[in-house]
């Protein structure tokens, strides 16, 4: 595949006119996980193509860290299956490191654990992710938001082809926050690498995403931010008085839907 | 060499100081600590039960102190929080293990010499085992050392780093056991914790990474036990408590030095 303009607009709508252009990374099919009987995901199925920013959003026990441990083969889904295009790397970006004030550890030493990447290779990673000057402090110094570029810039590591974030912006304030997705906006950008972001601060997400999936035990809703925003189940789940993008985030985890049909997944696509 | 009693518990010691070093260190960073311990007074039953049936003290120790450390990550999060957990079973581990050992005729046994070491002790086959423990314990880390930390980091990064996370806890769950098994002899069931963190502890006022933190607590181990078992035959203590006292000082002048170079800063 020819190296596209940069620029995802271009990227997005030569995908949807030339639907083999676009590769798919991950296939998730009719997906469902349970806990010792309770279910956590029900019939959860999407794809994830080349170049593509995904976000998930959903309220707490939605289900969202379950189906990115599916993807990461971390747990084993009692229905249907993750299909992970055979050599993907993915970089995987972690909530946040159990990091024992007790550990003392480098940052360079730390981007080097698992992987055998030179200095130079560090350092190109940490400048991408924003953080060019840290190689030598301890962990256990750094602030959220460098922390956070930190484990950004391991998982840039090796140049993977999709980057995975669990709740990467946890523990950030806003700007915080909106400078991170920035920085995410811009490497894709830069490595046409895809993005499958788990997040609940919604109204920063949205505008960076090209696709956003709403779910809570199930897909709710899917499409472009602004359809998403737009549909009926959005508003309820993250509050009705609020226009699209700018939706405040709420905790309401017993919303109710009204639909009776068998495959609640699919209750209402909005596709783009 | 070996028929000597000082050399055998200098070696012992020296076995000791070894196994605990690396694994006192993730027993630190993992917040184990409260872990070792119950693992410990575990232990102190399979002794009871070994006496009891003659067999050897050191496996039925080993297999109560694994058994342990199995049962609490099992049920752990179930009905009940993991500490609340551990304090049931390890003393009442430790407990019944006692009452056992009261009902075992003949032979009058020094319980003494389980809770808090017996160095001096330590027979040629006593070092064997231990020897060959620490060797085991020591390959397994190294052989596990990246899998194993970025485990205690975060276990979804080490699933996507590809390594299984519960392999990993298994691992340590085993070396932690054998460990345990291993230093009953040397500073006894109540102190084993103390030898697992005080030089972890220690090591983490001088070291800069994970590694050297591993290097310092060997160093701070090694110490103890030479000077603790010199001490203790000056002094005419007992060794495994000298031992203990001898960490802890090193423990408290490294501190001190950390904390005025910081305040020179």
């Amino acid at each position: 595949m020819k190296r596209l303009s940069s620029k995802h607009e271009a990227f997005a709508t030569l995908a949807q006119v030339w639907p083999s252009f676009a590769m798919k990374l991950i296939t998730i099919d009719s997906l469902t996980v349970a806990y010792s009987g309770v279910v956590a995901l029900k019939n959860v199925s999407f794809q994830i193509d080349a170049g593509e920013i995904v976000t998930i959003v959903g309220p707490n026990g939605s289900g969202k860290t379950s189906l990115l441990k599916a993807i990461i083969g971390a747990i084993v889904p009692q229905e249907g299956n993750v299909d992970v295009k055979s050599g993907l790397k993915i970089g995987y970006v972690p909530q946040r490191l159990n990091l024992d004030p007790t550990l003392p550890i480098s940052v360079g030493r730390f981007m080097r654990l698992s992987d055998k990447s030179s200095k130079k290779e560090c350092q190109r990673a940490l400048e991408q992710a924003g953080v060019a000057e840290i190689m030598t402090k301890q962990m256990s110094e750094l602030s959220g938001g460098q922390l956070q570029r930190v484990l950004l810039a391991k998982a840039l590591l090796g140049s993977p082809e999709m980057l995975l974030l669990d709740e990467a912006t946890q523990g950030l304030d806003q700007p915080g926050a909106a400078e991170f997705y920035k920085q995410i906006e811009k490497l894709r950008e830069e490595t046409g690498c895809a993005i499958l972001m788990i997040s609940h601060d919604l109204h920063v997400v949205m505008s960076a995403s090209d696709r956003v999936i709403c779910l809570n035990g199930h897909i709710c809703c899917s499409g472009t931010p602004q359809a998403v925003a737009a549909t009926p189940e959005y508003k309820e789940l993250f509050g009705a008085d609020t226009d699209g993008a700018l939706a405040l985030y709420r905790h309401n985890h017993d919303h109710k839907h009204d639909h009776n049909d068998k495959n609640p997944s699919n209750s209402t696509e909005a596709t783009h | 060499m070996l028929d000597d009693f000082m050399v055998r518990a200098f070696l012992a010691g020296l076995g000791l100081a070894l196994v605990s070093a690396p694994l006192g260190c993730f027993v630190v960073w993992r917040r184990m600590a409260y872990f070792g311990d119950a693992t410990a007074h575990a232990a102190m039953l399979g002794v009871a039960l070994s006496l009891a049936i003659e067999a050897d003290v050191f496996f039925g120790a080993l297999i109560f102190a694994i058994i342990m450390a199995w049962l609490t990550t099992q049920l752990s999060g179930r009905n009940y929080a993991m500490d609340t957990l551990l304090g049931v079973f390890s003393h009442s581990f430790l407990a019944v293990g006692l009452v056992i050992v009261s009902f075992i005729s003949g032979v009058r046994i020094d319980l003494m010499a389980y809770l808090f070491g017996d160095i001096l002790a330590v027979s040629k086959s006593d070092l064997g085992v231990i020897w060959v423990g620490t060797l085991v314990v020591l390959g397994l880390i190294i052989w596990r050392w990246t899998p194993l930390f970025l485990t205690t980091l975060n276990e979804e990064l080490s699933y996507a780093s590809g390594f299984n996370p519960k392999r990993e806890q298994l691992f340590l769950t085993v070396a932690l056991g054998i460990t345990v098994a291993v230093s009953i002899k040397v500073v006894g069931v109540l102190l084993i914790t103390a030898m697992l963190i005080i030089p972890a502890a220690s090591a983490r006022n001088i070291a800069r990474d994970p590694e050297m933190m591993v290097l310092v607590a060997g160093v701070v181990s090694c110490i103890s036990v030479i000077l603790g078992l010199r001490s203790s035959y000056v002094f005419d203590t007992p060794p495994g408590p000298t031992i203990v006292c001898v960490a802890l000082a090193i423990f408290i002048v490294l501190n001190l030095i950390n904390t005025l170079r910081r305040l020179k800063l």
